[in-house]
């Protein structure tokens, strides 16, 4: 099966990671809200509930609080609960669980105990889903200590973190934007569990690094295609791990192209655009030939309104100004 | 308890700011009065700096690549005996009993515009060896980036005719500044004399005759010493101008105005030279042209000539007519050395000559006490057996 591609989509791949580690471990279960009957509010677990069974795919009712805090408690207990919280905006409900259980824990415990949780859940903008469910949040959970936080941004991603995060002994929060669930392209056959360590360069570049994750990789490599026709040369980093951060990769990058422009869906006010920022700073300061530029969300509740919620978002053209904005003094 | 600033000195009256190439100390050393700290790259080139003050290094307050004002601290030290300071908030009074000589004094200099550099383009000019205040902007922004570096070392390596800003613009630049202020300022009275040498020379000759040839002694060093020891009968002639007073120098340190390969002037001193022999004038002398070809003088020697000599005989001048470097004081000329008819006694004989002149500031001192001067000279040099 060795290099041979299928055609697939990042919800596919997600089902198959999903089928896969219920397959492999028996100690692994999916809960949350309408992911048995109703297949998922993203049909990402469409059909799991016949093939597994109820007991293994268990739908919940309507308390982030609660049905989180059961997953804590079952991974206490030895199991590997993966719990899906429908969208980002829904998962500050259970935040308490998040942040004072899943993350401590282990603190807590003297490491007399571990939390083996997955969480994943939906984020981002550009569904018109207006200024309740159309978050970036992944930057606050960034902000914890205790846990792990990955946004998976590609095909191979979405089919390989979930059998690695299930692995990790601490929690895991696993961020998909929902604009990627119907991103088609073409995946190994024989895809697998992948690192969730390291960040990746998704395209070599020499004249500016733009930094980015999830939702807006995409967005990014556009931007870095119209770029190379008007001759900038940018390579585009993928996070892929938002905690912890792999400050090597962002490193060896800026130190390459000596410019850097992160593009981060979030408000750029105390983001993960501003760390990576200050970190870049304190890390590679003698390496920088321009300020550090970034493309974040306008600060405003998203809206609803279509050309509205367009402008409020990063967008490509928005990106390709921001890069030629930083290699502006290139002969 | 105070520690002790150690200043960006000036090295010339026209220096304004300076940029620390590199130091020679580390925080902890312990120095000594004269050791070489640092390089300061000037409008004149790089400058050995000394410190003059015994002590331990405490701090080192300005990173190489750094361009300050003169008088901007660049070190701070502790004083032997002194323990280190808790805070490192130095007392006026300690900083102003540092000695220094006397012209290295703080200048209220303005405080230039901020130079902008990204920290790459520096550091890849450091890399490079490229002189970061030599580079012009591409960028409308004005800021320095690495572009602008590549530019500048490909355009060195392609041996590209230097451009304005260059290293050697900005010390025609400086010369400039320093003549078109001495010319504004110092009214410049002159006077000449035809000095006989006939009775030097032949010294000079029998004494160069027994020494091996690397150690013969040029006649520049009897003018040396002969200026020198006249200086101490006219000691007005022998200093500063500053705020509109006379400053007597604090000892007889002549400036030898040196041509330098490739364009440019300077006159770096040779320190007591009144107090030297002439074989260690002959030493300091062909040590000095030798540095000032490969560009290593000494902050000491740039920043405190208390007067200056130059001699432009070998190119067959007869006679110097000089211009004062402020704030200096006068300035002593000598032509070529030829024979001439010489009346003596009511005869005409034929005689080896210089003539020698006296640009000197008339506000410090009169035509009468420079004629004073030049006799002694001349008076010196029909004695070159007292010279030595």
């Amino acid at each position: 099966m060795k290099g041979v591609a299928i055609k697939t989509t990042y919800r596919e791949a997600m089902r198959a990671a999903l089928r896969e580690a219920l397959q492999r471990d028996p100690r692994v279960f999916l809960m949350g809200e309408d992911v048995g009957r109703y297949g998922g509010s993203y049909a990402v677990s469409m059909g799991l509930l016949a093939e597994f069974g109820e007991e293994r795919i268990r739908d919940t009712p309507l308390s982030e609080s609660a049905f989180v805090g059961a997953g804590i408690g079952a991974a206490l207990a030895g199991m590997r609960p993966i719990v899906e919280v429908m969208t980002v905006n829904f998962s500050l409900l259970a935040l308490d669980q998040i942040l004072n259980n899943a993350a401590t824990i282990r603190h807590m415990s003297g490491g007399q105990f571990s939390i083996p949780l997955v969480i994943r859940m939906a984020t981002g903008g550009g569904r018109q889903l207006a200024a309740q469910h159309s978050h970036s949040l992944e930057g606050w959970y960034a902000h914890i200590p205790g846990i792990r936080v990955v946004a998976p941004a590609t095909l191979a991603d979405a089919r390989g973190m979930l059998w690695t995060a299930l692995a990790d002994p601490d929690p895991v929060i696993i961020f998909e934007h929902a604009l990627l669930y119907n991103m088609e392209g073409e995946l190994a056959a024989d895809a697998g569990a992948v690192d969730i360590d390291k960040a990746a360069v998704r395209r070599a570049g020499t004249d500016a690094t733009l930094i980015t994750y999830g939702g807006s990789l995409g967005k990014a490599l556009q931007a870095a295609e119209e770029l190379a026709r008007a001759g900038i040369s940018a390579e585009v980093v993928d996070l892929r791990t938002l905690r912890p951060l792999d400050d090597a990769t962002i490193i060896a990058s800026v130190s390459k192209t000596h410019r850097a422009v992160i593009v981060d869906e979030g408000w750029k006010t105390g983001s993960l655009a501003a760390e990576i920022m200050a970190r870049i700073m304190e890390l590679a300061f003698y390496e920088l030939d321009a300020p550090l530029a970034r493309v974040c969300s306008i600060e405003v509740p998203i809206p609803y309104a279509k050309h509205l919620e367009d402008a409020a978002l990063p967008q490509v053209a928005g990106i390709v100004a921001a890069v030629e904005g930083v290699v502006r003094g290139k002969p | 308890m105070a520690s002790h600033e150690f200043l960006m000195p000036s090295l010339g009256a026209d220096m304004e700011a300076g940029t620390l190439v590199s130091w020679n100390i580390r925080p902890g050393d312990a120095v000594k009065r004269g050791q070489v700290v640092a390089v300061v790259e000037t409008q004149k080139g790089a400058i050995d700096v000394e410190i003059w003050q015994d002590g331990t290094v405490e701090k080192l307050v300005v990173e190489p690549g750094q361009k300050v004002p003169v008088g901007a601290v660049l070190a701070t030290l502790i004083a032997e005996g002194e323990p280190p300071t808790a805070a490192a908030v130095p007392e006026k009074a300690a900083a102003v009993a540092a000695p220094q000589p006397a012209v290295v004094r703080p200048q209220p200099a303005a405080i230039p515009a901020r130079f902008r550099i990204s920290p790459a383009a520096r550091k890849l000019a450091e890399e490079l060896g490229v002189n970061v205040d030599a580079l012009t902007p591409a960028a409308a922004d004005g800021v320095i980036g690495r572009a602008d570096v590549e530019r500048a070392a490909q355009a060195a390596k392609a041996g590209a005719p230097p451009k304005p800003g260059d290293w050697q613009a900005q010390m025609r630049k400086a010369i400039a500044a320093a003549m078109a202020k001495s010319k504004r300022e110092i009214p410049h009275y002159y006077l000449g004399s035809g000095i006989e040498m006939t009775r030097a020379l032949a010294w000079l000759e029998r004494e160069n005759a027994a020494r091996p040839v690397t150690a013969r002694m040029l006649y520049a060093v009897l003018l040396i010493k002969a200026v020198a020891l006249a200086l101490r009968e006219v000691p007005e002639l022998n200093g500063f101008w500053i705020d509109g007073a006379f400053q007597p120098g604090p000892g007889i340190h002549v400036g030898m105005a040196v041509a330098m390969r490739g364009g440019g002037l300077v006159a770096p001193a040779i320190h007591d030279a009144d107090r030297k022999s002439l074989v260690q004038l002959m030493d300091d002398l062909r040590d000095l042209i030798t540095r000032v070809r490969s560009g290593r003088l000494k902050s000491s020697e740039m920043a405190d000539p208390t007067i200056t000599l130059t001699s432009l005989g070998d190119l067959g001048v007869e006679t110097v007519y000089g211009v004062i470097y402020p704030p200096q004081v006068a300035l002593i000329g000598f032509g070529r050395i030829s024979e001439r008819a010489w009346a003596e006694n009511g005869v005409v004989a034929c005689r080896r000559a210089v003539t020698a002149t006296l640009a000197a500031d008339h506000r410090a001192s009169d035509g009468h006490r420079g004629a004073v001067f030049l006799a002694a000279v001349n008076r010196l040099l029909q004695e070159p057996e007292q010279l030595q």
